[in-house]
């Protein structure tokens, strides 16, 4: 049965932050405060399903300066099931159009008295930015290459709900490691978590310089798929394609793909996450992706779960209604 | 004539080998010399416990003028170089339009004597509108005042056109200055790749894009006998590149600028877009190899690289922001604390950079105190702590990432043609 009692009063430890900006920044601690306090959100049933009011009275906005589908709609839809108003920012309805800069923006939304800004922009450091420069919170819904925060916690969350536990684990990023922010957070929130992370892809787009996160790095998919408890599958870009990055689609599919032959190789428990959206029959093929390894719709469920918790710790009163 | 004695302070003057504490004596325009002189003088200047030196020369300044006013023009560079303790500058051609003909560098003198404050000279761009295509009218600009050649921050990517730079220079015994960039290397590049860049996820400006163009460029000294001078180093690769070729016996010299000696690319960590300039900010290594390189003097000058900036085009998302940081007012406290402090360098070494080497590679008469010159005198008080605040800038521009920070050293007069044009 599911406590109707503040989830504060389970949370590690209290929370201060005003912002979160990435999961590099977080202690240890901190980062089971969300994912503790995320549980007390899991919806078990429909039936279960209500408006809780820790959240009554506040603004959340999101200001979403590059395409996204799944995290602005799990934003608005956490905040409002935490009883928040919720505005939705597009760029193509601004005055950025008009040659009006990033921060006056967002400032002339804050001005309008919103308690929480959920931000997404193409250039790394722009929650940052913000942070300096409003007074509200700021919650960094994927910087550049930079951080996801979110999307990390929300496949830690993941890994943790299906395997009981992060330490001890390991764990293998496969993809444009260079290009993701999400795996800079699976890395910064995994690895302080106590698994072992390896990340996989072809060198081009495996930094070299990335070990200093504390990863291992591999460029053999199938050397690694055996040592794995989770595989993650990045999504690749076309356009790194065009840029020179690797020689074609097919090729990298051939080498990185997920496929059942591959899939074969791995431990019979393998857990398998995407942050999608994934390219069918490119990244993992769609046997595998509606496979039973697989776990990619409910990373898409508890990706509401970490995102009312973090809501919640930022801006939410507590106790119920 | 206005006989001036600036007293009892410790001069320095490394064109001469000369650093006593004593009397520097100035008539009219000319300095007169040093020591007891036996005229009447007719004004004093009390500098005991300072340095008195020439007044300093930084080889390496933007001033934006024509064509960019918002960040800066000649006169308010000009100022902001006197606060600094300088008093001579060489202004880069990448103004707009480009400074490519006689008239335009004949514009810059011209300004600057509206002015009258710092000494500006022009430096010509190498080629037409600084397009890389075809060379720019070397003599008409050498005509009009250039003392040196250089496309500014636009790397000059053809071989060929470098090389015949380097060749027609030669008819002028003027310098070449390098801006060592591989553009293709760097392209959507922020900071210095390295372990920083993959942290935040910013596109790296590779160390190997400096290093092979200076690489480059050194071949092409040495195939032509042009004189070079390699700007803004900032990697340990591309000092010890320089350090061979001056081995070798190529007519090479090189400058690094304060901020690629007292600051890494940790800085970025912030996303203050103050940290962002090109070359960007590299490691602690990086640091380390040039601080040798100033000791052992295979850099031989001090330079700023001024590059302001207006804040609305400055204060932005880092990856979007221009590269650039002021400088001319932070040049001699921040090479105190980072120079002369830990013992790098001594204050005559540390004078030379700024001085005498600079004079000799841009074919100056000035960078020293030598009698009959003119008396351009930089009194710096070398103890004196205070705190960088960008909001007090004389510059147009406030994009400097030192403010707050506590520094030692400062310049409190400066002297162009035995006038008194700045004091505090």
């Amino acid at each position: 049965m599911v406590s109707e009692a503040a989830p504060a009063a389970t949370a590690s430890v209290p929370w201060t932050r005003r912002h979160l900006l990435g999961l590099e920044d977080l202690s240890c601690d901190e980062l089971c405060t969300i994912l503790d306090t995320a549980e007390q959100f899991v919806v078990p049933s429909q039936s279960r399903r209500k408006k809780r009011g820790n959240l009554a009275g506040k603004v959340v906005v999101n200001l979403f300066f590059e395409p996204s589908t799944r995290t602005r709609t799990s934003f608005g839809l956490a905040a409002r099931r935490l009883s928040a108003d919720t505005l939705d920012f597009t760029p193509s309805s601004s005055s950025l159009s008009k040659g009006e800069t990033f921060i006056d923006t967002a400032k002339n939304i804050e001005a309008m008295g919103v308690d929480l800004v959920v931000v997404r922009h193409s250039s790394s450091g722009a929650p940052h930015l913000l942070a300096q420069h409003l007074r509200c919170g700021v919650i960094n819904a994927g910087d550049g290459a930079h951080e996801h925060p979110t999307q990390g916690l929300l496949d830690i969350f993941t890994i943790r709900q299906k395997r009981g536990r992060i330490e001890g684990l390991t764990v293998g990023l496969v993809g444009d490691i260079a290009h993701s922010r999400v795996a800079r957070s699976n890395i910064h929130g995994l690895v302080k978590l106590g698994a072992k992370v390896i990340v996989c892809g072809p060198p081009t787009l495996v930094p070299e310089t990335i070990r200093e996160l504390g990863v291992e790095v591999s460029h053999n998919l199938e050397a690694i798929l055996p040592r794995c408890d989770v595989i993650n599958m990045l999504r690749i870009q076309f356009e790194r394609q065009r840029s020179g990055l690797f020689p074609s689609i097919q090729e990298y599919a051939r080498l990185f793909g997920l496929d059942s032959t591959r899939l074969a190789k791995a431990r019979k428990d393998l857990l398998l996450l995407a942050p999608g959206p994934i390219n069918r029959g490119v990244e993992i093929t769609p046997d595998v992706a509606d496979g039973p390894h697989s776990a990619i719709l409910q990373q898409v469920t508890n990706g509401l779960a970490v995102r009312m918790a973090v809501l919640y710790l930022l801006c939410g009163q507590p106790g119920e209604e | 004539m206005n006989i001036l004695r600036i007293s009892n302070g410790r001069v320095i003057d490394p064109a001469q080998n000369l650093d006593q504490v004593t009397d520097l004596w100035i008539r009219g325009e000319h300095i007169l010399g040093v020591g007891p002189q036996s005229v009447q003088t007719t004004q004093t200047l009390d500098a005991s416990g300072k340095i008195v030196c020439p007044g300093l020369i930084d080889m390496h300044v933007h001033l934006r003028e024509p064509g960019r006013e918002e960040d800066e023009t000649i006169a308010t560079g000009a100022a902001a170089a006197l606060a600094g303790g300088i008093t001579t500058v060489a202004c880069m051609p990448d103004a707009e339009p480009a400074l490519d003909n006689q008239a335009a560098a004949e514009f810059v003198y011209l300004q600057a004597e509206r002015a009258g404050l710092a000494n500006v000279f022009p430096v010509g761009a190498i080629t037409k509108g600084r397009n890389g295509a075809e060379l720019a009218e070397i003599g008409g600009l050498v005509e009009g005042g250039a003392v040196a050649f250089t496309d500014a921050d636009r790397p000059v990517v053809s071989a060929e056109i470098m090389r015949r730079a380097l060749e027609y220079c030669r008819m002028f015994d003027k310098p070449v200055l390098c801006h060592a960039e591989d553009p293709e290397l760097t392209k959507g590049g922020t900071m210095h790749e390295g372990v920083e860049s993959m942290r935040l996820g910013l596109r790296g400006l590779p160390a190997a894009a400096e290093e092979v163009v200076i690489h480059r460029d050194l071949e092409l000294a040495q195939l032509t006998g042009g004189r070079l001078h390699i700007q803004h180093v900032s990697t340990a690769g591309g000092v010890e590149l320089i350090r061979r070729a001056k081995k070798r016996g190529l007519r090479v010299s090189a400058e690094a600028c304060p901020h690629h000696f007292f600051l890494t690319d940790k800085c970025l960590r912030s996303f203050d877009s103050n940290y962002k300039m090109n070359p960007p900010l590299r490691t602690e290594a990086d640091v380390a190899a040039l601080i040798e390189a100033l000791k052992d003097g295979t850099l031989d000058v001090i330079a700023s690289d001024h590059s302001p900036l207006a804040t609305e085009k400055k204060v932005r998302e880092l990856d979007l922001a221009p590269f650039g940081i002021v400088g001319l007012e932070t040049l001699l406290p921040i090479c105190v604390v980072a120079l002369i402090e830990p013992g790098h360098l001594t204050w005559p070494q540390f004078v030379q950079k700024l001085t005498v080497n600079p004079a000799r590679i841009l074919g100056i008469d000035a960078g020293t105190l030598r009698p009959g010159v003119e008396a351009d005198v930089a009194i710096i008080d070398p103890k004196v702590e205070w705190t960088i605040e960008p909001a007090q800038f004389r510059s147009k521009s406030r994009n400097s990432p030192f403010g707050g920070l506590r520094v030692r050293g400062r310049a409190r007069a400066a002297l162009v043609g035995g006038e008194v044009k700045f004091q505090v």
